[in-house]
């Protein structure tokens, strides 16, 4: 593998990494506040198809984007309500969440483009387009450096570097804000917040639309970013393979960023070897290349990193106590 | 008591505060005035409402009916916001506290400066150290919350009230997990408190804490405030008696004991958590028939695992133990069934969690264990559900569990008849060996006689009990011998009422006392 290849590898990895990045970063808030969220993948599936479908029909990819916010904001809403207001079960809230998003967009993309669930095609201005850093060009000469500014660090589009971002603007919030002391407070022990006079269903609510505000960024990225358009069921579990990134990480921004780039390298190598020859053992086989991140996932969720203790009071509604 | 202006308004008081949840009325119309500058103990059986009381004040909950005046002022309390604003601190009987997070980071929790933490941690780590000066509070601030022992995470809690400039201090039961020195350092932090001006409610169950720091006492009963006295002019007998309605024997009467063969020998026993950490580190001792023998110990040291490990729950790592002379099965394959089928019987610790199933009805716990038996066969298979009944009404009336239902689901029964339903299982297979842990952990005084009484009538049947309990008080009335325990092994071992408090301990931070005149 020569240079260029590596450094073409890792500008994949880090693209592919970015939907993983944000939908994880959403589930660090929201269960850091103690409210489970297995339904990353469905929020994000709603502001895909939201972002794109208002891309397409307005012709401004933000428009678009604040669309799929909207969307995957409004999904929030739902898990907020049926999980913190009225105290239901976070897991089945989450997965009613994936079925309603899988139904809606399909549905309501059919009626309104009748491609079959797809939006049309993206133009350019439809689009978030790669941005070209200053002098990247005029730099690609000089020698490692050259190349890894061109190829690596310039060339992406916005959100991508929104999702870098991303993560030491997490770390600063949750470790050295009063916002984020109360929000890891709540996600261990809401009888502690409560007492101490803070509210634990207004700072649960605010966690979890925050999740819905990056979901639906995520989203925005893989139809309006990554892809031109909408595709049914084009999150294809990247939302669980956030979840399992988060876990990975236990629940810790900078863990978070690293695991989701592993995700994102996988698939990377997975979509650029689509057949690999191992000496003495044959051909692997491309479908093993691609299920590697899944397998990955499982492995990972399995618990052979280690034990991942999530955030104490995660799952359970917030009931004073008799 | 009266010094410093009679005529000032109250700290605290409650005019006609009522209020129920659901058809239970937990408080009703009570009067409470609490003067500035004492100290005011609350007793009362377990559900006599004094949580909910203090609940109440604290704005953790609100009352149906009724008015609250802080300093002579009607002051609404809608929520603990409200409360912390009216000067009232709380440290909850389940600490209120996030136990990853570091000391400096609980106390400003909610009372922090600005949106930025560096600010707020800096002016409260000054402020700690200004505390741990006046008060004797020294904790070390930057130690992670749940890594402290608990006398210390209770320290954590009444900074967080003092951190908030509280000038009245509510403590609910606040001495249950302490040591006797732990205690006692707590009630130096209090009498200091008070001479600071600041007023501090006690809710507790222990009379002799009462009698020992408190300026006046009001006793609840069934709800209801059954009266205020100077505790001067009182004694515990009378308070007994007004918070249970009747008489009630605080002494158990209790004949020798006449030990007899050695039934269970237990010998270096050892065990290793998953964690790596050693629970028990090679702990022996003989148990005789017809002796009670009590472990004492602060929670934590050991004693659960001691009884799991008896009782056939968890396998232990090392060590022996013989039930008249035959070892027992102490590996991974053991269980309780051969415990009972050995006639081992348990009593365990946390009867909510491990001794009974709450959503059961009564008659289906009063022989979980024991279904197996041939009298509840029934055809094909089935258990003879009459048979079942028929044994826990029996139970019911010998045990006095009230109300007498067994068709009743377990959870509405109170803590006192829950484990009176643990203990009749238990005890009415008449077994050779009786393990019971903590039998009357939030149990009513009148309760406690009664069970007291059983156990005892056990060991006078010649059976052998191991009693394990936190309650020294307990310990001492019942034991025949006194072992303790510290960081899992036996710090010493006494005869009962050849010991004291004090000597006991010491044993129990593991200070083995000036050797006694041996």
């Amino acid at each position: 593998m020569d240079f260029a290849t590596v450094l073409q590898l890792a500008g994949s990895s880090l693209r592919l990494a970015t939907p993983l990045l944000l939908a994880c970063l959403a589930g660090l808030y929201s269960e850091r506040a103690g409210i489970f969220d297995i339904g990353l993948e469905g929020k994000m599936l709603a502001a895909a198809f939201a972002a794109a479908a208002f891309a397409a029909i307005t012709g401004s990819v933000w428009i678009g984007l604040l669309a799929g916010i909207a969307a995957s904001s409004a999904l929030s809403l739902i898990h907020g309500v049926a999980s913190i207001t009225l105290k239901g079960n976070q897991l089945i809230s989450g997965v009613a969440i994936n079925f309603l998003a899988a139904g809606l967009t399909a549905l309501v993309g059919q009626n309104w483009f009748g491609l079959g669930g797809q939006t049309p095609q993206l133009g350019p201005g439809q689009r978030f387009l790669a941005i070209e850093w200053p002098l990247a060009d005029a730099l690609l000469p000089v020698p490692v450096i050259g190349p890894i500014y061109r190829h690596l660090i310039s060339g992406h589009n916005i959100l991508v570097y929104l999702a870098l971002l991303a993560v030491p603007a997490t770390w600063w919030i949750l470790y050295r804000t009063r916002f984020g002391l109360r929000l890891r407070a709540v996600g261990e022990n809401p009888a502690a917040v409560d007492t101490a006079g803070i509210s634990v269903v207004r700072l649960r609510y605010a966690a979890v639309m925050i999740a819905g505000l990056l979901c639906g960024i995520a989203g925005a990225y893989l139809s309006t970013g990554m892809a031109a358009g909408f595709v049914r069921e084009m999150t294809a579990g990247k939302g669980f393979i956030a979840l399992a990134a988060l876990i990975f990480a236990k629940w810790r921004p900078w863990p978070a960023l690293g695991a989701c780039l592993l995700f994102g390298a996988l698939e990377a190598i997975g979509i650029r070897y689509q057949a690999i020859t191992i000496p003495g053992l044959g051909v692997v086989p491309v479908q093993f290349m691609q299920a590697l991140p899944y397998i990955l996932t499982v492995v990972i969720l399995a618990g052979f990193v280690g034990k991942a203790v999530p955030p104490r009071a995660g799952g359970r509604p917030y009931v004073k106590e008799r | 008591m009266a010094a410093g202006g009679g005529d000032a308004p109250p700290a605290i008081e409650l005019a006609g505060i009522s209020k129920s949840f659901g058809p239970v009325q937990a408080n009703r119309d009570i009067d409470l005035a609490v003067r500035r500058g004492t100290i005011h103990g609350i007793v009362g059986e377990n559900g006599a409402g004094k949580s909910t009381l203090m609940s109440i004040l604290y704005g953790f909950y609100q009352a149906d009916a009724g008015e609250i005046r802080i300093d002579g002022r009607p002051t609404p309390i809608p929520d603990s916001q409200a409360a912390i604003r009216a000067g009232i601190g709380m440290v909850h009987q389940h600490f209120m506290l996030v136990e990853p997070f570091t000391v400096l980071e609980n106390v400003i929790l909610g009372a922090e400066e600005g949106p930025l933490l560096r600010p707020s941690l800096a002016k409260a780590r000054a402020e700690l150290k200004r505390l741990e000066e006046e008060y004797e509070l020294d904790v070390d601030p930057d130690a992670v919350v749940g890594e402290l022992s608990v006398g210390l995470q209770q320290r954590v809690e009444i900074l967080k009230a003092l951190y908030r400039e509280c000038d009245i201090l509510i403590l609910d039961e606040p001495t249950g997990v302490l040591t006797p020195a732990e205690a006692d350092h707590l009630f130096r932090i209090l009498r200091s408190l008070k001479a600071q001006g600041k007023t501090i409610v006690l809710i507790t169950h222990k009379l002799r804490e009462i009698m020992a720091i408190t300026d006046a006492v009001s006793v609840m009963r069934r709800g209801e405030m059954v009266r205020t006295l100077a505790t001067a002019d009182t004694s515990p007998a009378e308070l007994a008696e007004l918070m249970v309605g009747r008489r009630v024997l605080l002494r158990v009467e209790k004949t020798p004991a006449t030990p007899g063969r050695v039934v269970l020998a237990v010998e270096n026993l050892s065990l290793t958590d998953d964690k790596g950490v050693a629970r028990l580190k090679g702990v022996s001792f003989a148990l005789r028939a017809g002796e009670i023998l009590g472990v004492a110990g602060v929670a934590g040291n050991g004693q659960s695992e001691l009884l799991d490990v008896l009782a056939g729950i968890r396998p232990a790592t090392g060590g022996t133990v013989r039930l008249d002379g035959q070892p027992l099965d102490l590996g991974h394959s053991t269980n309780g069934d051969e415990r009972r089928a050995a006639r081992v019987a348990h009593v365990p610790e946390d009867r909510r969690r491990r001794g009974l199933v709450m959503p059961f009805a009564e008659w289906e716990n009063a022989c979980l264990g024991y279904q197996g038996e041939e009298r509840f066969e029934g055809p094909a298979f089935t258990l003879d559900r009459t048979a079942m009944r028929d044994a826990a009404r029996a139970s019911i009336e010998r045990f006095d569990i009230r109300p007498p239902s067994c068709d009743l689901v377990t959870a509405s029964f109170s803590g006192g008849n829950q484990q009176k339903i643990v203990l009749a299982r238990e005890m009415e297979r008449d077994p050779e060996v009786l393990l019971v842990g903590q039998p009357t952990r939030g149990v009513d005084i009148g309760a406690i006689e009664f069970i007291h009484n059983e156990i005892l009538a056990l060991r006078d049947r010649g059976k052998a009990i191991l009693l394990v309990s936190v309650e020294l008080d307990e310990i001492q009335a019942l034991s025949d011998r006194i072992i303790v325990m510290f960081d899992g092994r036996i710090s010493g071992e006494r005869i009962a009422g050849e010991t004291d408090e004090r000597e006991l301990g010491l044993l129990m931070t593991g200070i083995e006392p000036g050797t006694r005149a041996a």
